[in-house]
């Protein structure tokens, strides 16, 4: 890719991973971004790593790629540069897994099943026993039904891992431009060639639209709107605690609640400890625009959740919430390709909850996509014109009839 | 605003503000429901040796003690008041966007008895009154995180609260007038303060407080005070040395000895002056820090109030602060107007939160607060109230001029980050040293302030960066500048203060459902039993 020249809008996790693909493969890359480095959705949600939580189909192959990339990254990031050294230790990878607990019998048999089709994509979901799953989680409910192990779930400190893909970037060459805002699209013979920013004009070979929950509205600036929209999710944090959860934990409707796009709030329970010690309690998933308003009724109901997962948790101090937007698109699957409107202009967004353990992966795939190589996972279920993405409102009046 | 008058009044904090915000707002007809996190009223200033201690003289040093006993049996007696002590305001709730009026408050009461089982409880207002004062502010110096070294704060309330000495050899360092008052609550219980030590040198206090002495003279109950405590201290001959602090702590496992130095007006070390002496504890406090968690839940805009520079030749003007490079701050405060009244509609600020002008202004400024939001800010028509308010007001600029004095005499001066040395904690929650916060702020991919917070978890801990949070900001600003981070649309601005969780709350408390206190003129405990 040597002399080609791209400009990767947002410097989130994805565009950090995007943009670490392309500089590494020789493109001139230059990331621009109207605020700081990771300072927005990719510093407000949590660093699971899931293989879990998703269903055989194309979103679990990215996150299977993923996964298996992540360790082998991190390394590289960390032996590139002193930097890049300390960012990847912050990023605090810890192949820890997880543990999906259900607490009724309909949850356990949904739960069975759903392990089961998980197998035979290859993912390691081993059955737990009460026994066996009360020495890996000494804290966890006797009133579950039944629980699974996932030993391929792992866990960053999603700040961290961002930091460390830039990192890596700028180390390969790339430049980094923060608080310079994308504002318009410069279109010759149908083609975009440049950006419009605050600061001026941006040239380049191909663009990539890494805004994160603002994609749609970049892309609209650029003349190419796509159906990208926030999912709002809170977050509790506990006082540093005695190890008391040591696996990722959470309970079975998870990954119902992943899979609905409905507007009213949905809650369900994910627990899993820091390297501090505090407890990560998340979350929620509402549809409320971009509304950072607390809402205390929200966050007992996500603390009630946790409770009814780890009941001995009751007297823990919450010392903290926060919250930020999920990339959504309403069939729940990213948006990774070119966009066939507008040549020059790439998509690498909606990762709706799993942006930060599917960002390796993204970055992977765009670039063989970019370079018209045959991609490493299947990407026709990623790509732009897709009725959820192109024609957002009709699919959802379609879906919701 | 021509919207009829507020009736029903939250006010947020019992210390001199919020308890003459409630006084104000009840003689103004209004229902009040006071509110704070401890068993008595008083904040602060009028901290109390709580009754169970049995029937114990209040501390003597503690000034204006029967005027403040008098206006708190007023408030609490009055059938209009509902007192809700020990009940922590959590959270803050703004309304919808078409919904005008103040945020819902969330409570957490405590029960008849001690402790075990607070309940989550609910009230809206229609208006709210914050007066949650402020907490020491403390800078980072190698040997800080010792144990043995305290805040001011702590020892004081200690020493006033439960009359306990928090050391035997204590040397209290910093900046302030509060320094005063906390070596003379620390003679009383017994220790003995072997020096007070002001960083910032004679010529800066002198010019700060020497320049217009006629604003000084409204606030002579406050210089009183202070002449009191300065004879307390020459009495037990504890000697008052400016331009001089303490730069590091020493110790195995706690302090033994700490290293005093004499300073340049900008707090810069002067060689050679450098001098240990044997202490067990280190009382220090360089300034207040506005607790401002609450105003900021509730949407209340904030004023960035530039510090006054002084450098060796300077006046403490705008140009010093060009020539020291970077502009300073005092610090953020609530902004407020003429009536108390923040940028949010139906929301009033006073005391502490507003500035730092000590007990007297912020017992004005609570009263202007309290009848504002009683009334709507509607001139009384009775002539002798106007005629009260209208010295309620004046006392209340005087404060603020007391106040701007006061910030002007003890600054804090720009060279303190001189003090440290890599290995020096700047966060103790988390350990985070001075050393890895200047890596993240040079790592060009990770110096936005929340992302470096993350990756070094400076502030991350316990206090949520109530003690560090400020320091860190300032540290960033010199390491990167000025300029404001952009935030992202729908999230917050980073600032040291946000803190959406105001107060801890159990997992459990949290996860019960809460009640609304309906009628504030009725305690928790009655809702629940009717
Ligand atoms: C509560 C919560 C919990 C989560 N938990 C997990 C989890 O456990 N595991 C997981 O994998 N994922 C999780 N996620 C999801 C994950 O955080 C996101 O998918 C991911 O961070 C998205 O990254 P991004 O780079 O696409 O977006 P962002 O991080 O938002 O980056 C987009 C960037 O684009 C910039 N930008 C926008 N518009 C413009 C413009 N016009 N010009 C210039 N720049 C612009 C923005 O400033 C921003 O920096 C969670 C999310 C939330 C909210
Ligand atoms: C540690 C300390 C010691 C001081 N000692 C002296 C001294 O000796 N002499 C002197 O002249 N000045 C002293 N001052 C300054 C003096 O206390 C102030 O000028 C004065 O008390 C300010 O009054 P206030 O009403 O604004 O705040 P405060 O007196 O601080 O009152 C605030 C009240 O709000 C309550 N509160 C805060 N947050 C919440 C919440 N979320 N929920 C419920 N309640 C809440 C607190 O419990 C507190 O009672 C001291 C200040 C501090 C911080």
């Amino acid at each position: 890719m040597n002399g080609t020249r791209a400009v990767v809008l947002g410097a989130g996790i994805i565009g950090a991973a995007c943009a670490r693909e392309l500089a590494l493969a020789g493109a001139a890359v230059t990331v621009v971004d109207r605020g700081g480095p990771a300072a927005a959705t990719t510093s407000h949600g949590e660093g699971n790593v899931l293989v879990s939580d998703k269903g055989p189909g194309p979103e679990l192959a990215l996150a299977q790629l993923s996964r298996e990339l992540w360790p082998t990254v991190l390394t590289q990031v960390a032996e590139r540069s002193a930097e890049g050294h300390r960012a990847a230790q912050a990023a605090e990878w810890d192949p820890k897994g997880g543990i999906v607990v259900a607490t009724t019998s309909a949850g356990a048999h949904a739960l069975a099943r759903f392990a089961d089709s998980q197998r035979s994509a290859g993912v390691r979901a081993e059955p737990l026993a009460p026994e066996a799953l009360r020495e890996a989680e000494p804290y966890v409910t006797r009133e579950h039904t039944a629980a699974v192990h996932y030993g391929e779930d792992a866990q960053v400190q999603p700040a961290g891992a961002a930091t460390a893909l830039l990192t890596d970037a700028l180390a390969a060459g790339a430049a980094l431009r923060g608080g310079e805002e994308v504002c318009s699209g410069v279109v010759r013979g149908g083609r975009l060639t440049g950006v419009r920013t605050t600061h001026g004009l941006l040239e380049a070979d191909l663009f990539v639209n890494a805004a994160g929950p603002w994609s749609g509205a970049l892309a609209a600036r650029l003349g190419a709107p796509v159906g990208v929209e926030p999912r709002r999710g809170d977050v509790l944090v506990t006082t540093p605690q005695p190890p008391t959860v040591f696996h990722k934990v959470y309970d079975a409707d998870y990954v119902g609640s992943v899979g609905s796009g409905e507007e009213e709030s949905q809650t369900s329970a994910v627990v899993e400890s820091t390297r501090a010690g505090s407890l990560l309690i998340g979350s929620s998933r509402r549809r409320v625009g971009f509304d950072d308003r607390l809402r205390p009724e929200v966050l007992s109901a996500v603390a009630a959740k946790a409770l009814r997962l780890f009941p001995s948790l009751a007297r823990v101090p919450v010392m903290r919430a926060y919250g930020g937007f999920r990339p959504y698109v309403a069939d729940h699957l990213p948006v990774i390709g070119a966009d066939p409107r507008l040549p020059g202009l790439w998509h690498a967004s909606g990762h709706e909850g799993a942006g930060i353990g599917l960002s390796v992966g993204t970055g992977r795939l765009l670039l063989h996509l970019v370079r018209g190589e045959p991609p490493p996972v299947d990407a026709a279920a990623f790509r732009v014109d897709r009725p959820a993405v192109l024609r957002p409102r009709q699919y959802q009046q379609q879906e919701t009839t | 605003m021509t919207v009829p008058a507020a009736r029903r009044v939250a006010v947020v904090g019992a210390g001199p503000a919020g308890l003459s915000a409630a006084h104000a707002a009840l003689a103004a007809g209004a229902r009040v429901t006071l509110i704070d996190a401890a068993e008595e009223p008083g904040g602060q200033y009028h901290r109390t040796v709580p009754e169970t201690y049995g029937p114990q003289r209040p501390v003597r040093l503690q000034h204006g003690w029967r005027a403040f006993e008098r206006r708190r049996r007023r408030v609490l007696a009055h059938p209009r008041c509902t007192w809700l002590p020990r009940t922590s305001v959590w959270a803050l709730e703004q309304p919808q966007p078409e919904h005008e009026g103040p945020p819902r408050l969330h409570l957490l009461c405590a029960g008849p008895a001690d402790g075990a089982g607070r309940t989550r409880h609910t009230l809206d207002v229609d208006a709210l009154v914050l007066a949650v004062g402020a907490h020491d502010r403390v800078l980072p110096f190698p040997g800080w995180q010792l144990p043995g070294v305290c805040t001011a704060g702590a020892a004081q309330a200690l020493a006033k609260g439960e009359r306990v000495a928090v050391g035997e050899r204590v040397v209290v360092a910093g900046s302030g007038p509060f320094l005063l008052p906390v070596a003379a609550s620390l003679l009383d219980v017994g220790s003995r303060v072997l020096e007070v030590l002001e960083a910032n040198t004679a010529a800066t206090t002198a010019r700060g407080w020497g320049r217009r002495p006629w604003e000084l003279a409204a606030q002579a109950g406050k210089a009183v005070e202070l002449a009191g405590h300065a004879a307390v201290l020459a009495r037990h001959r504890v000697p008052y040395r400016t331009g001089r602090a303490v730069v590091e702590a020493r110790g195995d496992g706690r302090v033994e000895e700490v290293v005093t130095a004499r300073l340049r007006a900008d707090w810069s070390v002067l060689d050679g002056t450098r001098r240990t002496l044997a202490v067990d504890t280190v009382c220090v406090s360089h300034g207040f820090s506005p607790q401002l968690e609450l105003p900021l839940a509730a949407g209340c805009a904030l004023d960035e109030r530039p510090a006054p520079r002084c450098g060796p030749a300077g006046d403490g003007g705008a140009d010093d602060a060009r020539k020291s490079g970077r502009s300073g701050s005092l610090g953020a405060f609530v902004r407020v107007d003429e009536q108390q009244r923040t940028s949010v509609p139906w929301v009033f600020a006073a005391g502490e939160i507003t500035g730092i002008a000590g007990a007297p202004s912020a017992r004005a400024e609570g009263a202007v607060a309290g009848w504002s939001a009683a009334t709507g800010g509607s001139t009384p028509r009775d002539p002798g109230r106007r005629r009260a308010l209208r010295a309620l007001r004046r006392s209340r600029d005087q404060g603020r001029a007391f106040a701007e004095r006061l910030a002007r005499a003890h600054p804090i001066g720009a060279a303190w980050p001189g003090w440290l040395r890599p290995q020096t904690v700047v966060c103790r929650c988390e350990e985070t040293d001075y050393g890895s916060l200047c890596a993240a702020f040079a790592t060009e991919a990770g110096s936005a302030s929340r992302v470096a917070k993350l990756n070094t978890r400076a502030g991350l801990g316990p206090c949520q960066g109530r003690i560090c949070g400020p320091t860190v900001a300032e540290l960033r600003r010199r390491f990167l500048g000025d300029a404001p981070e952009r935030p992202a649309e729908g999230l917050p601005r980073a600032d040291p203060h946000r803190r959406p969780i105001a107060q801890p709350v159990r997992l459990g408390e949290l996860a019960a459902p809460s009640a609304p206190l309906t009628d504030p003129g009725r305690r928790p405990e009655e809702e629940s039993s009717s």
